[in-house]
């Protein structure tokens, strides 16, 4: 596509889709933003506690690996 | 950046409600715009502005005070735009029957506007990150800086996007029989 075509295709485009105006949503959108954050805050983070046990069972398999003595101490314990 | 307005930016990013809500009503139509521009629906518009507030409140303590809240929520609008877009079923497959079509606007009015209804359609087929590039730095004409810092990628790649974004339309165009 060389130049001028690609002008054209600008054109042609601007032709099919034109510019949008500002505009103000037609409702209040607090309210609904207010509702997820405070469903957000009643529900136990999920992914807060998948990192956490990621985490845990990560540091327990390097502690493992440094000292191999401590695994029957480990099992005992689970 | 005065005093005041830093200390809303300072409590926001601490999980402060009301300082979120300030900055909302501050920022709400900025953002709308910005998202009616992408996603070019009102309802949709709405939708992924309450979803880029939602994020940008989840997003609270990697807020940086001392950077501009407005470009930072603009980037997670468009990131939210682009989510939505992907969301969305592509425009229906290029008709069956193609027929020759004359170029440009000029001429019969009725084929100016079939070649521009044909002309959103393919546009609407193409890949959304290839969109929003164009529709941001072709239709709504925006200097490719600001894209690129709304897109998080450089200059060259918007270039580079909206290139591909009107090449690839000028060769669905051209298997419907449309010469631009």
């Amino acid at each position: 596509m060389n130049a001028n075509e690609e002008k054209r295709m600008k054109e042609l485009l601007q032709q099919a889709l034109p510019p949008v105006r500002d505009a103000d949503p037609n409702r209040d959108l607090w309210p609904s933003i207010l509702r997820r954050v405070n469903a957000r805050a009643v529900a136990p983070s999920t992914f807060g506690w998948v990192w956490f046990d990621w985490a845990l069972a990560g540091g327990l398999v390097v502690f493992a690996a440094l000292a191999p003595s401590t695994i029957p101490v480990i099992l005992y314990y689970l | 950046m005065q005093d005041e307005e830093r200390n809303v930016l300072n409590k926001f990013q601490h999980g402060n409600i009301a300082a979120f809500e300030l900055l909302f009503y501050q920022h709400r139509r900025a953002v709308f715009g910005w998202v009616l521009r992408i996603v070019r629906n009102p309802a949709a518009a709405e939708d992924v502005t309450v979803e880029t507030f939602w994020r940008i409140h989840r997003s609270h303590a990697r807020f940086d005070p001392s950077r501009s809240f407005e470009a930072w929520a603009r980037s997670i609008a468009t990131h939210a735009a682009l989510d939505w877009m992907r969301a969305q079923r592509p425009e229906s497959a290029i008709p069956a029957e193609p027929h020759e079509l004359a170029a440009p606007s000029e001429g019969d009015p009725a084929i100016a506007a079939e070649i521009r209804q044909r002309t959103a359609e393919a546009f609407g087929r193409l890949a959304p990150k290839l969109r929003i590039a164009a529709t941001l730095a072709v239709v709504e004409e925006l200097p490719h800086k600001e894209v690129a810092e709304a897109l998080g990628i450089s200059v060259a790649a918007v270039k580079l996007r909206v290139f591909r974004a009107l090449r690839l339309l000028r060769k669905d165009l051209q298997q419907q029989g449309i010469t631009p």
